[in-house]
C-alpha cells in the first residue's frame, strides 16, 4: 500500500533561551517594581547590561522540516546530538506543539520515548504492566488479553509479583520493553530506548521491531545513534543536522554519508602537487582510491570485492619499492596489513616511472562499519620507509541481510574485526 | 537518492485530507477540549486512582487509617479550641458533630485544589514522555479524594447515629439527598480552581504555596467553624458571596437539621462552579500545548 502514514509539513520548533520570565512571581514583581522606579533590574549579574537579551533569544530546534512516511515503512532518524531528533519525536508524540507548520497522521501512534514510563516502585511487576500499558494507550481489556504473552516475553515470570523497586535495572528494562513490544499501534515511534540494556536484550528488541514492521505492516520511526542498527532495520533514513533535513533517502546511503561526514577521509585522494605529496626523493604518492566492481566505492556492500588502487611515481630508478596497505576499524583497531609481495616486483628494483598497484580484498571479509586505510611504500633489506600516509582514504562497509552473507537471517549486532564467510558442512550422525 | 526537503504537498493534501486521524498544529482552539478522547482514557483514570490508593496503603504504616485519624484529630482540636475555649456558637448542634460536618466536606475540597494545582509540576517527568489527555490526572485526583471522603463520611455517620440515639436534637432532613450534588460542586470547585492554578504554575512555581495558604484562609470565610447565621453583620457579605457557603450549610442542613441555605443560592453556586470549570478547562487547554517547554 502506498498510503502516507505521516506527513510533516514545514514544521519548525523554537525554544526560548535562558530563564523564562523570572522563574518566580516574586522576582517578576520585584523586577517590575524596580523598572517603575527607574532603577536597574535587581537580578542582573554585575557587568550584564540587558537581561532582556537573554529572555528573548530563540533557539530553533527544528527549522522548516518536511517529509513523508509511507504506511509500513521503517524510517531511521539519525543525526548528531542536538540535531533535533528528540524534538521531532516529542512533537509527533504530541508532548509539545510545533511553533509553525503542521503534521498529518493516519493511524494510532504509540511512542516509546523512555522505558518504563509511569512505573510505580511500590506496585508489583504485574500491576505495573497494567499501569504502563494504559499510559501507553492500551485499554484494560487489551492488556488482560495479552498479559501472559507480555510476562513470557519479559522472561521474569518468577519475579512478576514482587514490587518493582526490588528489580535490577536489567529486569526493569525487560519488563518495560515487553509491555511496549505488545502495543498495537499503526505507527510506532522509538527513541534510543535500545541504548540501555545488555546485548541480549538489544538483540531481542531489534528482532521484535523487525517482525512488527515486516509481519504486521506497521510504520516504525526509529531514532538511534547505532548506525549499524539503523542500516539493519530501516529501509529509509532521515538525517537531521542542526534542525534541518540534511538527507532523506535510502538507509544505506544516508547512513554512510552520515558516517563519512564524521571523518574527513573520503574514498579517494589525489595529490596533484608533487612536492607536497607524501614521499621522498625516491618515490612520491600520486593517488589512492577505493573501487568496487569497477566503480568508486565510498560504501561497499559486504559481499563485494574491494580494490585499492595506488598510483605512485618512482622519481629515481633502482630501488625495490614495495607498497603496503594497512586497514583499521573506526576505533583504531588494526585489521590487517598487506604488502605487494606477489606481483613480480618483490626482488626487481623499479625504474623511473608512474606505477599502479592494485590490492584486491575478497568480498565477505570485512565487518560492517567504517574502515580507514593507511598507505605506505617501503624497501626491505635494508629496511626503509619512504612514506607513510595514515587515514589516506576511508570507506564504509554496509550489510543488508541477505542469503549469501555471513549474517544470513540474524538481525542483531555482529561483533568481530573481520566477518569472513567460512564454509560449513552438516550431516546427520545418528537417529 | 536525495529528496528535496521542501516538498510541495498541497497537491496531495486536498484529496487525502478526509482520511487523517490526527492533525498536529501550533494552535489549538480555546474550546478544543477533546472530551471524547478523555472518555477513551477512562481505563487510565481508574488505574491512576487505584495506583494512588494502593501506593498509600503500601507505603505508610497507618495507610488507610490515616484517612480516619486526620479528620478525627482535627475535629477534636476544633472542638476544644473553637468550641470550649473560644466558645463559638453552633446553633444548638453538638459542637463535635458541627465541626466534623464542616471538616468532612472542606477536606474534600481542600485536597482537590491543593493536589490538582501542582499537577504539571509533580508529573512533569511523566507528561514529558507520553501523551494522554492532560485532564486525566486532575480527574483521577478528584476521584481518589472521593475515596478518602467516603471513609470520613462513614465515620461521621457513625458519630451522627451515636448522638442521635443519645437523644441530642439532631435529625436528617431531605436536604441529605442533595449530597451527590454537594460532592459534585466541591469536586468542581476544587478541580476548577486547581487547574487554573496548575496552568499558572508552569510559569510561576511559587503559586502552589500560595494555594495551600489561600485554602487555609478561605476556610475562615466559609461557615465551617461557625454557622452563617451567627456571622457578624459587617463581614456577612463575604460569606454570602462565597460560593462554597451554600454547600457547607446545605450539608449541615441535610444531616444535622440546622442550616441557612436556600435552593436559589445553591443553584447560583452551581452555575458559578460551571463557569469556573469552563474557564479552568480553557486555560488548561491553552497552556498544555507548550507547558513542557517551560515547566
Amino acid at each position: 500500500m502506498c498510503e502516507t502514514a505521516i506527513s510533516v509539513e514545514n514544521v519548525s520548533k523554537a525554544y526560548r533561551l535562558g530563564q523564562i520570565g523570572g522563574g518566580t512571581l516574586r522576582e517578576d514583581v520585584a523586577r517590575w517594581w524596580a523598572k517603575l522606579r527607574g532603577k536597574p533590574d535587581p537580578f542582573l549579574k554585575i557587568g550584564e547590561e540587558h537581561h532582556a537579551r537573554k529572555i528573548g533569544e530563540q533557539f530553533w530546534a527544528l527549522d522548516n522540516v518536511s517529509f513523508q512516511v509511507k504506511q509500513g515503512e521503517v524510517l531511521g532518524v539519525i543525526g548528531r546530538n542536538g540535531a533535533g531528533k528528540s524534538t521531532l519525536l516529542k512533537i509527533l508524540s504530541q508532548v509539545t506543539t510545533p511553533t509553525s507548520g503542521q503534521i498529518k497522521i493516519k493511524g494510532r501512534i504509540a511512542s516509546l520515548l523512555e522505558v518504563g514510563t509511569g512505573f510505580h516502585p511500590e506496585l508489583t511487576g504485574r500491576e505495573n504492566i497494567f499501569l504502563n500499558g494504559a499510559i501507553l494507550g492500551m485499554t484494560k481489556a487489551e492488556i488482560r488479553k495479552k498479559l501472559d504473552e507480555i510476562v513470557a516475553f519479559s522472561e521474569i515470570e518468577d519475579f512478576i509479583d514482587t514490587p518493582v523497586k526490588r528489580y535490577s535495572s536489567g529486569m526493569y528494562v525487560r519488563l518495560a520493553f515487553a509491555v511496549a513490544a505488545h502495543l498495537e499501534p499503526e505507527i510506532l515511534i522509538v527513541d534510543e530506548v535500545l541504548a540501555v540494556g545488555d546485548a541480549e536484550f538489544q538483540k531481542k528488541c531489534l528482532g521484535k521491531m523487525q517482525s512488527v514492521s515486516r509481519n504486521d505492516g506497521r510504520t516504525v520511526l526509529f531514532v538511534s545513534h547505532q548506525i549499524a542498527a539503523v542500516t539493519r532495520l530501516c529501509e529509509r533514513a532521515l538525517w537531521l543536522d542542526a534542525g534541518r533535513i540534511k538527507q532523506h533517502g535510502e538507509a544505506n546511503s544516508v547512513c554512510s554519508e552520515y558516517l563519512a561526514n564524521g571523518s574527513s577521509a573520503m574514498s579517494r585522494r589525489i595529490w596533484a602537487n608533487g612536492d607536497r605529496a607524501p614521499g621522498n626523493e625516491w618515490v612520491r604518492l600520486e593517488s589512492i582510491e577505493a573501487f568496487s566492481n569497477g566503480k568508486p566505492a565510498s560504501n561497499l556492500d559486504i559481499q563485494s570485492a574491494l580494490d585499492i588502487c595506488i598510483n605512485y611515481r618512482a622519481l629515481k630508478g633502482g630501488k625495490i619499492l614495495i607498497p603496503n596497505v594497512h586497514f583499521y576499524t573506526d576505533d583504531g583497531t588494526i585489521i590487517f596489513i598487506s604488502h605487494d609481495w606477489h606481483s613480480g616486483w618483490r626482488t626487481k628494483p623499479k625504474p623511473r616511472g608512474l606505477y599502479q598497484t592494485i590490492f584486491t580484498v575478497p568480498g565477505n571479509f570485512f565487518n560492517e562499519g567504517r574502515i580507514t586505510v593507511k598507505v605506505a611504500v617501503s624497501t626491505y633489506q635494508p629496511f626503509e620507509v619512504h612514506f607513510e600516509e595514515p587515514d589516506a582514504i576511508a570507506f564504509t562497509v554496509v550489510d543488508s541481510s541477505g542469503e549469501m552473507t555471513s549474517r544470513g537471517d540474524y538481525a542483531g549486532h555482529l561483533p568481530g574485526i573481520v566477518r569472513p564467510l567460512i564454509g560449513s558442512r552438516t550431516g546427520l550422525l545418528s537417529e | 537518492m536525495k529528496e528535496n526537503p521542501q516538498i510541495n504537498i498541497s497537491a496531495h493534501s486536498a484529496a487525502a485530507d478526509a482520511g487523517w486521524t490526527t492533525m498536529i498544529t501550533p494552535h489549538r482552539g480555546w474550546l478544543d477540549w477533546r472530551l471524547k478522547q478523555l472518555w477513551r482514557y477512562r481505563d487510565l483514570i481508574s488505574l491512576f486512582v487505584w495506583r494512588d490508593f494502593v501506593s498509600l496503603y503500601k507505603q505508610t504504616i497507618l495507610g488507610p487509617l490515616w484517612h480516619i485519624v486526620q479528620p478525627l484529630l482535627t475535629t477534636i482540636t476544633f472542638t476544644i479550641i473553637f468550641g470550649k475555649i473560644a466558645n463559638l456558637p453552633t446553633n444548638g448542634i453538638p459542637p463535635f458533630l458541627f465541626y466534623m460536618s464542616g471538616i468532612v466536606g472542606w477536606t474534600y475540597f481542600s485536597n482537590n485544589i491543593t493536589k490538582t494545582s501542582s499537577t504539571f509540576v509533580t508529573n512533569s517527568a511523566l507528561l514529558g514522555k507520553v501523551y494522554f489527555h492532560r485532564l486525566v490526572i486532575p480527574i483521577s485526583i478528584a476521584i481518589s479524594n472521593l475515596i478518602s471522603f467516603f471513609i470520613q463520611f462513614a465515620i461521621f455517620l457513625i458519630f451522627l447515629a451515636v448522638y442521635y440515639f443519645q437523644g441530642f436534637p439532631v435529625h436528617m432532613t431531605y436536604w441529605a439527598c442533595y449530597t451527590p450534588l454537594f460532592l459534585l460542586m466541591l469536586a468542581g470547585y476544587g478541580l476548577g480552581g486547581g487547574i487554573i492554578v496548575s496552568a499558572l504554575t508552569t510559569r510561576y512555581r511559587d503559586l502552589t504555596q500560595l494555594v495551600a495558604f489561600g485554602v487555609q484562609l478561605a476556610m475562615y470565610v466559609t461557615p465551617v467553624i461557625y454557622p452563617l447565621s451567627k456571622a457578624g453583620p459587617h463581614y456577612r457579605w463575604l460569606l454570602q458571596y462565597n460560593p462554597l457557603t451554600p454547600v457547607v450549610e446545605g450539608f449541615r442542613l441535610g444531616f444535622l437539621g440546622a442550616g441557612d441555605v436556600t435552593l436559589t443560592q445553591l443553584g447560583i453556586s452551581f452555575g458559578v462552579m460551571l463557569i469556573l470549570l469552563a474557564i479552568g478547562t480553557m486555560l488548561f487547554t491553552h497552556v498544555e500545548k507548550t507547558f513542557m517547554d517551560t515547566v
